[in-house]
């Protein structure tokens, strides 16, 4: 087996145990969280007789080592467990599986998610790697303040200046992103639009800054200066000499910021009313919807996973010492 | 290599460069000439700080980054190279003008193929197409003595060696047919044997295509073989220029002659004495890959033993599993007539105190936030319990000993050269009042000059202080100057081990022979000879 391929195996496996102790560590924290779903369902008035009833109805009484058991050995299965939520006290049971409540959901975060990735990384590679090469210069410096101050304001601050300018003084874009499952592509796209530049100015800063300190730190190696005396153009010293061997730290840093696009968007959905995962995870912790907040932690973490498996990947391939050992 | 014509190729005149450091602009090099015909090989010679590379650079127009050329010019052929613009330059350079740098292994690029790397400028430039120029990089490959020339193109620079590396980077210098080539201490990285391997190669293929070349380096012995002419340089300013021979049979300047002086130390070897330290058939390995195999190595109580070898004979190795840094596999190592435990856990202070090891770089081997005075106080603490006033004494003292003096007391590294930092770190190991010093490649990084000044004082201090050495180098010159016995080393294995007038004297095993015919001699006919009595396969060439 190529050596390369039997590492992206490791790494997958040791990405698996780590999901594996995030569900206990997710477990625990949401086992910790005061009050309960039988509580804030029944509300304040209700008997204990009658919470407790209803929390043996849902399994809540068991002893927690049980729980986590039937929960990770239905997760094995593929399944995510059914929802807490449309239960009620009179005994009439509307709840709906845990994955038809997160598809429709993760579907959209992921949407907006590539959406803005397909912005920011060009735009950030390109800045950065621009940066390097007129390093010190006007543009060097504009670029730096520029992105730095998106990135100093607060989310929901650039959401609502973009909706001021873009959305209402403008109207050159929908204020409200509320897509909808039967929308045609071109529509969720025009509706994305605001989130999704919104959430390009928070990230484009940290990729822009790493891959021009990448590049610049490279600039110093003695492989760089017998490039010059090789007679090569500024231009072709960083794309062809010092980029291709900026590529791991670089993909580190994208990898992290795709990860926070997947899992750290709650506030701009919020903003734009945009119905992605985020929200369906804070909606669940405020109602104690279990099964919902687990299922909603795990995919974030396996997100994290995931990103940071391919940037090491990426890191591999881009490193000839390891893609061609000795 | 005397195809000289009155073509001249390349003058400088009174060219003077700054570098910026501590808020303004220092000289660095003070106004020297240089005239180079076609076809004529110049050496520029002299210590770190010398000015050599800032120079050599400057021939090519090119500065690095903190410098600047503030007089002087410079021609090369038709072009002004002060005045040229850096497009202009950058159409020379790498075709007409070319550069082979001193670390091979850093100077390429690490995310291409080596004939990719040949071959980029001269297709950029359009004086080859693509698969001509891939041909043209195969053929020197070939005159290069490389290995599968055919096949050691499509490599990347970490799967080749450091000396082969070296070849390819003379090869890329050579391939676009230029009319300069600077070759900046292209051999110091290499080992001996390796470096008479690349400098034969490098001689023939400069003499075949009669390319003018300029060669720095600090080492006269090297430079004889390579060059026409001479210039040494010191301080940033000539000392004097003359033909190879006339310089080396009778230089004019007396720091000229202090160049080589390192190579003139003998010491009087002393009968062997009682062993104090010994290590026994030992075997040891890092993770799976064994790299010592039955070593047993003597060392006699006030005595110095060389161990010489090559990178990757297991020099450093030994010295590991001595201080107890490297568990052996199987053997020990006897101090006193006990046995050490093999690991540094195991040892008590008493144990740690008497074997102290000084490093090649002395740079590294210091805390660089803390004066030299806390750095010599931290082992009169450790093993001696001295502090206060009583430690303050025996500091100044053992600075007196290293011949620094009082004044060195609150200085930091960073504001010592390369030779006071050596000299702190013998006055360290000095301070735990050690049987055994291990001293590795401790002069390696050091100008010649510099050299001579510590292996003066470690001879001295032996003298005092009954200290016995083990000193791992891989300097001929430096073995000669301070040992009573040698040990040579190959592939973890002692190839043989005497008396330094026994081992240095014929009959040799083979490698030993290879390792010694290998050491540059100050004689202009050295490589001469050295091609002749290999091409006739009395000793056959190793890659």
């Amino acid at each position: 087996m190529h050596p390369v391929l039997s590492t992206v195996l490791k790494r997958l496996m040791l990405g698996v145990l780590t999901l594996f102790m995030v569900s206990v560590v997710i477990f625990c924290a949401v086992s910790m969280l005061p009050g309960d779903f039988g509580q804030a369902v029944l509300g304040q008035s209700a008997t204990e007789d009658a919470v407790e009833a209803f929390r043996q109805e849902l399994g809540l009484d068991r002893p927690a080592a049980l729980r986590y058991l039937d929960w990770i050995g239905a997760l094995a299965t593929g399944d995510l467990g059914t929802s807490f939520s449309g239960r009620s006290s009179s005994g009439i049971d509307r709840s709906r599986p845990v994955a038809e409540l997160v598809a429709p959901r993760l579907a959209n975060t992921l949407f907006l998610a590539s959406v803005t990735a397909a912005i920011a990384v060009p735009l950030a590679l390109f800045l950065g790697i621009t940066s390097a090469l007129w390093r010190n210069s006007l543009y060097d410096r504009l670029a730096s303040a520029g992105t730095l101050v998106t990135i100093s304001f607060p989310e929901f601050f650039v959401a609502y200046i973009l909706i001021l300018f873009l959305g209402t003084l403008w109207a050159l874009f929908p204020s409200l992103a509320a897509v909808e499952p039967e929308m045609a592509l071109g529509e969720r796209l025009y509706k994305s639009v605001l989130p999704a530049l919104t959430l390009t100015l928070v990230i484009v800063a940290h990729m822009m800054r790493m891959t021009r300190a990448a590049i610049i730190s490279l600039l110093a190696s003695p492989h760089i200066e017998m490039a010059r005396l090789a007679g090569e153009s500024p231009r072709r010293v960083i794309l062809r000499h010092a980029l291709p061997n900026a590529w791991a730290p670089i993909a580190t840093v994208i990898a992290f910021n795709l990860a926070y696009l997947v899992v750290g968007v709650v506030v701009v959905e919020v903003v734009f009313v945009y119905p992605g995962v985020g929200q369906l995870m804070v909606d669940a912790v405020s109602s104690r919807d279990i099964p919902v907040v687990q299922a909603c932690a795990l995919i974030f973490a396996a997100a994290y996973i995931l990103l940071n498996l391919l940037a090491d990947v990426i890191g591999i391939i881009t490193n000839p010492r390891l893609l061609h050992p000795k | 290599m005397s195809s000289k014509t009155q073509d001249v190729l390349l003058e400088m005149r009174d060219v003077r460069i700054e570098g910026f450091s501590d808020e303004h602009w220092n000289p660095i090099v003070k106004g020297v000439d240089l005239t180079l015909h076609r076809g004529e090989v110049l050496g520029l010679i002299g210590e770190s700080g010398a000015g050599k590379s800032t120079l050599g650079l400057a021939a090519m127009g090119f500065v690095r980054a903190g410098c600047r050329i503030s007089g002087g010019s410079i021609r090369f052929g038709d072009t002004d190279l002060r005045t040229a613009s850096e497009a202009e330059k950058r159409r020379l350079w790498g075709t007409r003008l070319t550069y082979v740098a001193q670390s091979a292994a850093a100077s390429f690029n690490p995310a291409h193929r080596l004939i990719t790397q040949t071959a980029n400028a001269a297709i950029r430039e359009g004086l080859f197409s693509a698969s001509e120029a891939r041909g043209a990089a195969r053929g020197l490959y070939q005159a290069m003595s490389l290995p599968e020339p055919d096949q050691i193109g499509l490599r990347y620079p970490h799967q080749v060696s450091g000396g082969q590396l070296q070849r390819v980077m003379t090869a890329m210098a050579m391939l676009p047919q230029p009319d300069l080539i600077v070759f900046d201490e292209p051999t110091t990285a290499l080992d001996v044997t390796t470096q008479a391997e690349v400098l034969l190669a490098m001689r023939r293929i400069v003499e075949q295509h009669n390319t003018a070349a300029i060669y720095i380096t600090h080492d006269l012995a090297v430079v004889a073989q390579m060059a026409d002419t001479i210039k040494v340089l010191r301080h940033g300013q000539e000392v004097e220029e003359a033909p190879a021979r006339n310089m080396l049979s009778a230089p004019k300047e007396a720091y000229t002659r202090s160049l080589w002086s390192v190579r003139k130390l003998e010491k009087v070897t002393k009968p062997a004495s009682e062993t104090v330290l010994a290590v026994d058939s030992v075997d040891a390995a890092y993770g799976t890959v064994k790299v010592l195999d039955d070593v047993t190595i003597r060392l006699p109580r006030g005595r110095t033993v060389s161990i010489v070898g090559e990178s990757g004979s297991g020099k450093s190795t030994t010295a590991r599993v001595i201080m107890g840094l490297l568990p052996p596999r199987r053997g020990q190592v006897v101090f006193e007539g006990s046995a050490l435990p093999p690991g540094l856990k195991g040892r008590s202070k008493q144990q740690l105190r008497r074997i102290q090891m000084i490093y090649q770089m002395a740079d590294t081997a210091m805390n660089p936030r803390h004066t030299v005075g806390e750095i010599i106080r931290r082992p009169l603490e450790f093993y001696h319990g001295l502090t206060g006033a009583a430690a303050e004494a025996r500091v100044l003292e053992l600075l007196e000993q290293i011949e620094l003096g009082a004044d060195f007391y609150d200085r930091l590294p960073s504001e010592l050269s390369g030779g006071q930092k050596q000299r702190v770190c013998i006055a360290r190991a000095l301070a735990a009042e050690p049987d055994v010093i291990i001293c590795d490649e401790v002069t390696s990084a050091l100008d010649q000059i510099v050299q001579e000044g510590i292996l003066r004082l470690l001879m001295r201090l032996q003298k005092e202080c009954g200290i016995s050495y083990l000193f791992i180098t891989h300097d001929i010159a430096t073995v000669q100057a301070i040992s009573d016995e040698i040990v040579v080393m190959h592939k973890g294995k002692v190839v043989e081990q005497g008396p330094k007038e026994e081992i240095l004297s014929p009959p040799h095993p083979e490698y030993t022979r290879l390792l010694l015919t290998s050491v540059p001699e100050m004689d202009p006919d050295w490589l001469t000879r050295l091609a002749a009595s290999r091409e006739a396969g009395t000793n056959p060439a190793t890659g």
